[in-house]
């Protein structure tokens, strides 16, 4: 009904968070003016403008794909008041329980997987970083 | 069948994000992304699904599903044309930039 209105919600709170990341990581010299990471990723980890944008495009990218699929069931009007639920007397308690039990479930399972991605982002460039590091000394 | 789809979507951009990588002009990791993440979500409607007592994917109605599944082109498609847009928008070639200096 309306569940992916708590990921637009995150989404909304991660793309203020980013930008304020970006601004602070600007000033250290650990990004350029795009949020392009400057300092060497194996030695310093990922930086957190690059990771926050992963979440903020899985975020954005899965609330406008399941908004399509709540337009496409008519659930979703693209007028005011936007849920079709809003009209109904009493429909509104079921799409507020929707999205605190599946909504809220979608957004953290998108934000345990982005934090499992980040921290098997991180492990590989720190392995690679040490490999390098093996292989120079060999030589 | 959105779902699925979706998903195949989602392994189709990965592999080839993986193997342009680490080249990424056009940005197909995001593309993934966007397709992983609404994979994600809708496997939590799934399950809220099951839990309700109803199909996790919907296979006993034809019609339901070939509903199902003209979405799920529907939505790959609408993943396309975002990230289209986006490329259009960011030039990363410069293309456009220099064809208009011209």
């Amino acid at each position: 009904m309306a569940c992916f209105l708590v990921s637009g919600g995150e989404a909304i709170v991660v793309t203020a968070v980013r930008a304020a990341v970006k601004k602070s990581e600007q000033k250290k010299g650990i990004v350029d003016e795009k949020g392009k990471q400057i300092t060497d990723p194996a030695e310093h980890g990922i930086c957190w403008t690059r990771k926050l944008g992963w979440l903020m495009n899985m975020l954005w990218g899965g609330v406008l794909l399941l908004a399509i699929e709540h337009i496409w069931h008519g659930e979703v009007v693209l007028w005011p008041p936007f849920l079709t639920a809003a009209t109904v007397p009493g429909e509104m308690a079921t799409v507020l329980h929707e999205m605190a039990t599946v909504g809220v479930a979608m957004a953290v399972l998108v934000t345990v997987t982005w934090l499992v991605v980040t921290f098997v982002a991180d492990a590989v460039v720190k392995r690679s970083a040490k490999t390098e590091a093996a292989k120079e000394a060999e030589l | 069948m959105t779902l699925m789809i979706t998903l195949l979507a989602a392994v189709v951009a990965s592999i080839v994000w993986y193997s342009k990588a680490p080249n990424s002009t056009f940005s197909i990791g995001s593309l993934a992304l966007m397709y992983w993440a609404a994979t994600l979500m809708w496997c939590v409607d799934g399950i809220a699904c099951l839990i309700e007592g109803e199909a996790f994917i919907e296979i006993a109605d034809t019609a339901a599903m070939l509903d199902d599944a003209i979405l799920g082109i529907v939505v790959v498609i609408v993943g396309l044309a975002v990230w289209a847009v986006i490329n259009i928008a960011r030039d990363p070639k410069r293309i456009f930039s220099k064809a208009l200096t011209k």
